[in-house]
């Protein structure tokens, strides 16, 4: 499988070395073969063919003119369903296209399809969709893994080559997990870059839109794409945008990279330690300054994580009521049945579960004691990397603490499950930018992944850093 | 334990979610682990430590008080599970 | 005054706070840009934020945020520089995104206060305890089909100042002076209309009744009155309610109440939300709303003069009472009028308790009569300024100016136009008038000799026999002072 990147067929379009039908027939015959993956929840040939038409009528310049890209099913989207993943969402049509979606048709890209996710993003695995488990690509024969969550559809779709990019929201590290399981490249900005207004949300103090890409250079694109002001989002931040992809320097020498001591963590395998050294070695030949550094709030990222993220989401939920779109239970002899019996049956059981565990952290005697305490705990660990960042420039960390692991093996004990987003948790409740790279392989020749964090809105760093290793692994 | 059959009931009402006795069984469980694996917040001196609620420094932005919305009462009642007559119906509700 | 009321055993006296409900006179909704229009067809003022479609999100309304600071102002109040906006969690059919975004446990507004003014010229403060800013929810039918409720959305989002008082209130005249107060502050400030009747003004009531100087009752809440006929309607009855349960033993359950406005009972809402729990926690799709002091400078200097403000420069001016200048300025309208017709005429500021009387009694009763208000009065300020001038010359006596002021009020013309043409110019001419009387005198001997023979009281008699003759015309105290005269002799 020879994968191009998003900047050659940039070029191959321009320079008319290859049509943007030719282009997209190749991905739909792709598309079409790996149906076994369940990448996509919503997938229509006639619809992508429809978008080819369309752009071939087109005669103004775009910047990514014809590019295939995949749409997690999170972000609404006008001419495809759209469902969260969720049955709860059955039959809803937007009737709005959301501001990212919006963004990238504008350029001219061409939605292939909407990506499996976990219910709500809500999962680590992509194997709480009411449209079933996402596989990996990276699967052998009989031995189905899981490509990570809750974006796995997406992460997924790049990795397989069904598209050159696609989208996803990382809320605990939705986007860093499965791009770090599926060998791929996959940014989450800051929290604020990329506005939230049409994606159905989980945790609005945590979600944020990003990228799956194959390479670094291509992720840098993609993200100047979505990325920037947006009025109708009152968390979205007003920052200019710079053009990533021009600035993109992997001459790191003179920087200092931050290696947080609380990162090691008992029972981490051992290649997992073995690529975070190799990495740190490459960027200190690079002439980077090593510097260990300590985020001592570390331990307590998830705890906090598992407070404050199921609060706001029993919260954000509570509209899916059967009343104005979706399902409706047919058991409705008082409202109450109505919502008691549509929420039940149109809900799965992690979003359940983190509904239920939310509402009590809200209630009345319990709030100071979780939730407050959830709020107060996340100051610190915001306060912990506002100290490490005086001292270095970007952070460099192992992304997930395994390889992709076994479709359903983790599925029935929640904690050992939220332990899989314990690298990328602290950063999303900082709002930092993060990205993780491929970086290595584990004995079964699965990818593992490195992640790189830097300072607020300071995504050229983080893209500097990621391509700098990116290009000494290849 | 802290979540005992009553909190459960209590809290699935609160959030209008039915559950029969063994998904409430299972979430008992659940919840009860998840909450004494969070109980660990409690080492963490937090004494005068202002909560963060969002991360965002800015300010909060304000719109002009314009009323230019365009949607159509179709536009909205289009994915409505029930509609007559212009409204969103639902069962009836005696107040 | 003595403000208990008796029950079968005891002296009860009524403890009541009220939460005002007033809507915000703004274009578009506090968090979505669709129209506030009253009466509108049926969803047709909803926008994907206001029908809680997924990943729609609240942007705030900066003026909706000023006209709430306004009316902070307005109340006396402590107008807070930080305030957060926070979620309240319920489900309800109209209520599309599960929560109602409002102000817990920072409100933009803090403790205020505002005076009510009783007719024997006392005044009581009434304290505020905070103002916050929340959204409206969308309203349920209940009655246009037999198995289902209608929902329309377009009050969904629409912005509200919560006004919360203390129990300052004892008793339900005190509950309708207070609203009148609130609803007079809100519509000098042009924050709200005012419309009771479309419910841009409604109150839940507070309700405990209790011993004199014993501790607070239970209380129960009556929801969403929106008139202060009803308001005292529903005190009355549910205070009642509460003595007769005391009285026989019983004990007051903590209850919210709906009132019926045909049978003027109270009732506790069957769809009882069983222990509520709000779970109030921020927002986390809005930012803390902080507001600068130069902010509140500015906002500050473009308020108008209040009624508070104004009855006391009466007061002063025109040595008006309390009362009377309390009555004046309880709407806008009225001491707009009043301003209007008092300097009409520079004479006139000398009559200024004759102004009064004529606008709050004789124009006011005539608006009444044919259901018209100041706004759209016949008789403009100027026009009843000249009447008032024909009066306070003598021109005209007091008793021919209401007949004047009919004709004004059916026919448009000015009092002038009026009493030129039927020729209603009091008669003054000492020797017109002794012409007068010597008539009646000639025409009554009878009555002359009962009347020197020390039968006072005739006098009156001879007076209406005089204005009789002269068609009220003759001035009333030249009058009598020459009819008094003319029999001595």
């Amino acid at each position: 499988m020879s994968k191009s990147s998003l900047k050659q067929t940039l070029k191959d379009l321009d320079t008319k070395k290859i049509s943007i039908r030719e282009l997209n027939q190749d991905y739909l015959k792709r598309i079409k073969e790996n149906e076994n993956l369940n990448v996509f929840i919503y997938f229509s040939e006639e619809n992508v063919l429809k978008q080819i038409d369309n752009l071939e009528n087109d005669n103004s310049a775009k910047k990514l003119k014809g590019i295939p890209i995949a749409i997690k099913d999170l972000f609404c989207t006008k001419s495809m369903p759209t469902t969260a993943a969720s049955k709860i969402l059955e039959n809803f049509h937007p009737t709005y296209e959301s501001f990212i979606t919006q963004k990238l048709l504008d350029e001219g890209s061409i939605f292939v399809g909407k990506t499996n996710l976990d219910e709500f993003a809500m999962g680590s695995a992509t194997n709480t969709s009411f449209f079933g488990n996402t596989i990996n690509p990276l699967s052998k024969e009989n031995e189905p893994l899981a490509p990570g969550g809750s974006s796995g559809g997406s992460a997924a779709a790049v990795a397989a080559d069904l598209c050159l990019g696609a989208t996803g929201t990382d809320t605990g590290g939705s986007i860093r997990q499965p791009a770090s399981f599926c060998g791929v490249v996959g940014i989450k900005p800051t929290y604020g870059l990329c506005s939230r207004w049409g994606i159905a949300a989980f945790a609005s103090s945590l979600d944020q839109a990003g990228i799956f890409s194959h390479n670094v250079e291509d992720a840098s694109i993609l993200l100047q794409s979505i990325a920037g002001f947006d009025q109708r989002d009152s968390t979205s931040a007003k920052v200019d945008i710079p053009n990533y992809f021009e600035n993109l320097d992997d001459d790191l020498n003179g920087k200092t990279v931050g290696i947080p001591k609380e990162y090691s963590i008992d029972g981490t395998p051992m290649e997992i330690s073995q690529i975070w050294e190799d990495a740190i070695k490459v960027l200190e030949k690079k002439g980077v300054k090593i510097k260990n550094i300590s985020l001592p709030h570390t331990k307590y990222a998830l705890p906090t994580y598992y407070i404050i993220a199921p609060a706001e989401a029993s919260s954000n939920l509570a509209r899916y009521d059967g009343v104005k779109y979706g399902f409706r239970s047919d058991e409705i002899d008082s409202l109450d049945e109505m919502y008691e019996n549509t929420r039940a049956q149109g809900f799965g059981r992690e979003v359940k579960r983190r509904i239920l565990i939310g509402t009590y952290v809200l209630s009345a005697g319990y709030y100071d004691a979780y939730y407050l305490k959830a709020q107060k705990v996340r100051k610190l660990i915001a306060n912990d990397f506002n100290n490490a960042f005086k001292e270095c420039d970007f952070i460099v960390t192992p992304t997930a603490p395994s390889a992709a692991f076994p479709l359903n093996e983790k599925q029935n004990d929640p904690i050992k499950m939220y332990l899989n987003d314990v690298f990328t948790v602290p950063a999303s409740l900082a709002g930092l930018p993060g990205i993780s790279i491929p970086f290595g392989k584990d004995k079964n020749n699965l990818p593992l992944g490195i992640q790189i964090l830097g300072k607020h809105f300071d995504e050229q760093q983080v893209f500097n850093a990621a391509v700098s290793l990116e290009r000494s692994y290849e | 334990m802290k979540i005992d059959k009553n909190t459960i009931n209590k809290i699935a009402r609160l959030s209008r979610i039915k559950l029969d006795d063994k998904e409430s069984e299972d979430y008992i469980k659940d919840l009860n682990s998840i909450l004494d694996w969070v109980e660990q917040l409690n080492e963490v001196n937090t004494e005068n430590v202002e909560p963060l609620s969002n991360i965002s420094s800015s300010i909060l932005p304000k719109r002009e008080d314009v009323s230019n919305d365009t949607n159509s009462s179709e536009e909205i009642l289009e994915n409505a599970p029930d509609n007559l007559e212009g409204f969103f119906a639902v069962p009836k509700v005696v107040e | 005054m003595n403000n208990l009321i008796k029950g079968e055993k005891y002296d009860w006296e009524m403890v009541i706070g009220l939460e005002i409900h007033a809507q915000v006179k703004s274009n578009s909704k506090l968090f979505s840009s669709s129209s506030t229009k009253f009466g509108s067809s049926p969803n047709s003022q909803v926008s994907l934020v206001d029908a809680a479609m997924p990943g729609m999100l609240p942007v705030i309304n900066k003026y909706c945020v000023e006209q709430a600071v306004k009316t902070g102002v307005g109340l006396n109040a402590k107008i807070n520089n930080y305030s957060v906006f926070d979620r309240k969690n319920y489900f309800y059919a109209d209520l599309p995104q599960g929560y109602q975004i409002s102000q817990y446990k920072y409100p933009i507004v803090g403790e205020g206060k505002v005076t009510i003014d009783f007719k024997d010229g006392t005044s009581k403060d009434i304290r505020i305890v905070r103002l916050h800013l929340e959204q409206d929810a969308g309203k349920s039918l209940h009655d246009q089909n037999p198995s289902k409720t209608y929902v329309d959305l377009n009050r969904s989002g629409v912005a509200l100042m919560e006004i919360v008082s203390e129990p300052d209130i004892r008793t339900p005249d005190e509950a309708g002076m207070y609203i009148s107060k609130i609803r007079s502050i809100l519509m000098y400030l042009d924050t709200c209309d005012g419309n009771m009747q479309e419910g841009s003004l409604r109150a839940d009531v507070n309700i405990s009744v209790r011993k004199p100087g014993d501790e607070y009752g239970t209380r129960c809440e009556i929801k969403n009155l929106n008139s202060i006929k009803f308001i005292k309607q529903a005190i009355n009855y549910e205070a009642k309610r509460q003595i007769e349960i005391l009285e026989s033993g019983g004990s007051i359950e903590q209850n919210t109440m709906l009132f019926n406005t045909s049978t003027g009972k109270t009732r506790p809402m069957r769809n009882k939300e069983e222990a509520h729990d709000y779970r109030y926690f921020p927002d986390p799709d809005l930012l803390p709303l902080e507001i600068s002091q130069e902010e509140i400078v500015k906002i500050k200097s473009s308020i108008p003069e209040l009624p508070d403000e104004l009855k006391n420069k009466f007061i002063e001016i025109y040595r008006l009472s309390n009362y009377d200048a309390s009555v004046l300025t309880a709407e806008k309208q009225t001491s707009d009028y009043f301003n209007k017709t008092i300097n009409s005429d520079s004479e006139l500021k000398k009559y200024a308790k004759i102004v009064v009387n004529w606008i709050t009694s004789e124009l006011f009763s005539l608006l009444n009569k044919n259901n018209l208000d100041l706004n759209n009065s016949p008789v403009s300020p100027e026009n009843l300024g000249q009447l008032i001038k024909l009066i306070s010359t003598n021109e005209i006596s007091g008793k021919i100016a209401k007949d004047v002021l009919e004709d004004m009020f059916s026919s448009g013309k000015t009092a002038r136009q009026i009493v030129d043409e039927k020729g209603l110019q009091q008669v003054t001419d000492q020797g017109e008038i002794e012409k007068v009387i010597d008539e009646v005198i000639a025409e009554n001997p009878k009555m002359v000799e009962q009347y020197l023979a020390g039968k006072d009281k005739l006098l009156g008699f001879f007076v209406g026999q005089a204005m009789k003759l002269t068609k009220g015309k003759a001035n009333p105290k030249i009058l009598n002072e020459l009819l008094i005269n003319k029999l001595k002799k």
